[in-house]
């Protein structure tokens, strides 16, 4: 049976301040969701509070996994459950060998039982493994002895999150404006990356302001966030619609949503 | 004799691992404690030396005696000369084969790693217990080619001339307190001699175990780099865990002489009873290379500023340091460099971590003498500090007499930051594992100046320091 992350009425406050009002969704393993909205939405709110990140404090509603509600879990534990965040921004680990990072985390997420200390995955068969894995995605082998992401260009670290997303296999990934700031090569390239990862055994959300992603990766679902609810879902029409018109119709429909995404794209502005 | 079994070892080892120690019911000889004329009479009597060496000792005592505490560094109020024992020697005399070794002693360096790292990658081992060298090693094609590689007491009696040039002339017993108390009371360390042109490929090591209590450890080593040769020397320390202190105060007296180059590493993880009061100084000649590789872990309080003296044109030095202040320890290490002659240059990279409370400090110097025209200097210190009640400050002082420099001087302090945790723990990294990564990752550019087993032993013992700490 394919699993589930289930978002049941979740309400998350950064800094005291609420941003998510209420948020539900469903997304099964095999399933592709777009997530949009205009800036100050909570898109990325949502992003950070499905990975547990400290600060964001979830004050209302539940994150399951097949089930198993997992608000209070650490990041670590959310991980080792299957949950990927490829980050917006991804951060800088001077001295961290990107090989050495990678090694780590596949052998806690291949096996969550294990402890603090204990053997790594192989290193013959986590070579064979990154080498392969490094070539689909058109990286150069010297990457792997680079430290993580310390240098790296904007493609570089999108791409980088997406070959920790490859060999980490989760049953969720969550993508964060992975397309944003890149050319339109490292797009293509990050799109294709993306397309051969998720199948039968990856349900996705994507997280994005462009429609290549989607070109290559076509939604089921389509949900439009606006003042930190989902107040519309559809199917990729909705997301090809919204590349197209902009979020303006959205707002009529929604005026009190529309209220609130204005008051927290201020507060961001100041 | 027996060594104490690890359920049997003193309270409050904490996640120490080299905290046990072995009996001294069968020592060969214990001074009583304290220091005066008599002590350091029946030490150069013990050790049947000249009447120079003798002469020497009792002149350093008056200079350690005629001498205040030092007003600055660290916190030594605590510390009690009179609660030491200033001599202890734990066998005969030193072997040439573990085997021939007392079995506890031995035992306690197969634990420490040393005879097996000596089959492996070593070119020659010292090991000092206490305050004796009980065993020693040099390879045979070494020895071929005039390398000398003994314990400090041994050179004084086998190689006179040599010794009586060099001895205390790098570091005169006048230089400092401590400097005067190892000359009164020295005893064991490294001396080495590499002969013009001759290359050690391998490693040269020492280890320096404490194991008694209120033990004063006061090796002496002179190590010289005759021109155009090349050797690296590494020394390693441990002690057991005890509730009264103990004082290791060493002096180190290097010369690289023309085109010769000379590695020092040391990788020093004392208990957390030690207090480590060191002095150690190079003095690199035309187009020499000294550096100092400095690892500094444990101890309560360590005072050690490895220095280099850059004598003629082309001579270069260079010091990598990394201090780890855990709880209850403070870490006041760095480097001084002294340019004496033009076109000279010097680089300090040092890294400081503190953790649990610990104090780490950068204290370094560097010096410019007039007519040192066109030397160039590069000082860096990054501080890491893990959580609000651990400390880090930085003491850079530069002197410059010359126009025509280039002094670059860089300082950074930070903290591990929140969105680097998170990240790595979103990739399934427990807060421990990420911690310690970022740390490995902080000192790694200094780890990687390592040969790997050194390295390997560096990061392994960052992460023991890391582990079960956080959250």
């Amino acid at each position: 049976m394919s699993s589930l992350l289930k978002i049941t009425d979740l309400h998350v406050s950064v800094a005291d301040t609420p941003i998510l009002k209420g948020v539900n969704m469903e997304i099964r393993q095999g399933e592709i969701h777009a997530l949009m909205g205009p800036n100050g939405s909570g898109k990325s709110t949502l992003a950070y509070a499905l990975s547990g990140h400290p600060n964001y404090s979830i004050t209302g509603g539940s994150i399951e996994i097949d089930g198993v509600n997992i608000t209070e879990q650490e990041a670590d534990e959310r991980a080792r459950l299957g949950l990927f965040l490829a980050f917006q921004y991804p951060v800088v680990i001077p001295g961290v060998k990107v090989a050495d990072f990678i090694r780590h985390a596949v052998s806690n997420i291949r096996d969550p039982d294990r402890k603090e200390g204990e053997g790594l995955i192989g290193m013959r068969e986590f070579r064979t493994e990154i080498k392969a894995r490094m070539e689909e995605l058109g990286m150069d082998l010297e990457f792997a002895r680079r430290y993580l992401n310390d240098g790296f260009s904007g493609g570089e670290k999108k791409r980088m999150e997406i070959l920790q997303m490859a060999m980490l296999q989760p049953k969720f990934a969550i993508l964060d404006e992975t397309d944003s700031g890149l050319d339109s090569d490292a797009v293509r390239v990050v799109s294709e990356g993306l397309a051969k990862l998720s199948g039968p055994d990856m349900g996705v959300l994507i997280i994005t302001h462009h429609e290549r992603l989607l070109e290559f990766n076509p939604p089921q679902y389509t949900h439009v966030m606006l003042g930190g609810r989902i107040v519309e879902t559809g199917d990729a029409a909705l997301a090809h619609d919204l590349h197209a018109n902009g979020y303006a119709t959205v707002r009529e429909r929604h005026p009190e949503a529309a209220a609130d995404n204005a008051r927290a794209e201020e507060a961001a502005a100041v | 004799m027996s060594t104490d079994a690890p359920e049997t070892e003193e309270v409050g080892i904490g996640d120490y691992q080299f905290g046990f120690h072995d009996s001294t019911d069968d020592y060969e000889f214990k001074s009583r404690k304290g220091l005066d004329r008599e002590i350091v009479g029946q030490i150069s009597e013990m050790k049947n030396e000249p009447a120079w060496m003798r002469d020497f000792r009792l002149k350093s005592l008056e200079i350690f005696e005629s001498r205040p505490m030092p007003g600055w560094g660290g916190d030594m109020s605590k510390l009690d000369f009179n609660d030491i024992y200033y001599y202890m020697k734990a066998t005969k005399g030193q072997e040439r084969s573990w085997d021939d070794v007392p079995e506890d002693i031995r035992k306690t360096y197969d634990r420490l790693g040393i005879p097996e790292a000596e089959k492996k990658f070593l070119s020659g081992v010292k090991a000092q217990y206490d305050s004796e060298v009980v065993y020693g090693s040099l390879k045979e094609d070494l020895s071929k080619d005039g390398v000398l590689f003994t314990d400090t007491d041994s050179a004084l009696r086998e190689h006179p001339e040599i010794f009586r040039e060099y001895f205390g002339t790098i570091i005169p017993p006048e230089d400092n307190k401590f400097a005067a108390l190892n000359s009164a009371v020295w005893s064991g360390g490294s001396f080495i001699y590499v002969p013009p042109g001759v290359h050690i490929d391998f490693p040269l090591q020492a280890y320096f175990r404490i194991n008694s209590q209120n033990m004063g450890q006061f090796e002496r080593t002179l190590i010289i780099v005759d021109e155009g040769a090349s050797a690296h020397y590494v020394e390693g320390c441990t002690a057991p865990t005890y509730s009264s202190d103990s004082l290791h105060s060493a002096v180190v007296e290097i010369v690289v002489k023309r085109g010769g180059r000379f590695r020092y590493t040391t990788i020093q993880n004392w208990s957390n009873n030690v207090y480590n009061l060191v002095t150690k100084r190079a003095m690199a000649y035309g187009d020499a290379l000294m550096e100092w590789v400095d690892g500094n872990l444990g101890s309560r309080l360590t005072m050690k500023y490895p220095a280099i003296y850059l004598m003629e044109p082309g001579a270069r030095g260079e010091t990598l340091s990394i201090a780890f202040a855990g709880d209850h320890q403070h870490q006041d290490a760095g480097a001084k460099m002294v340019h004496c002659a033009p076109d000279t240059s010097s680089r300090i990279i040092s890294k400081s971590i503190s953790k649990d409370g610990g104090r780490s400090s950068y204290r370094g110097l560097v010096k410019v003498e007039d007519g040192a025209h066109h030397c160039k200097s590069n000082v860096v210190c990054d501080a890491l500090i893990l959580d609000s009640d651990s400390k880090s400050d930085t003491y850079p002082y530069i002197e410059v007499e010359e126009q025509d420099v280039a002094i670059e001087h860089e300082a950074s302090v930070s903290k591990i930051a929140e969105e680097q945790l998170f990240y790595l723990m979103s990739r399934g990294l427990s807060e421990a594992e990420a911690s310690a990564m970022i740390v490995t990752g902080f000192i790694e550019p200094l780890v990687k100046e390592l040969p790997m087993e050194y390295a390997v032993e560096m990061n392994r013992l960052i992460e023991l320091q890391m582990e079960g700490s956080v959250g």
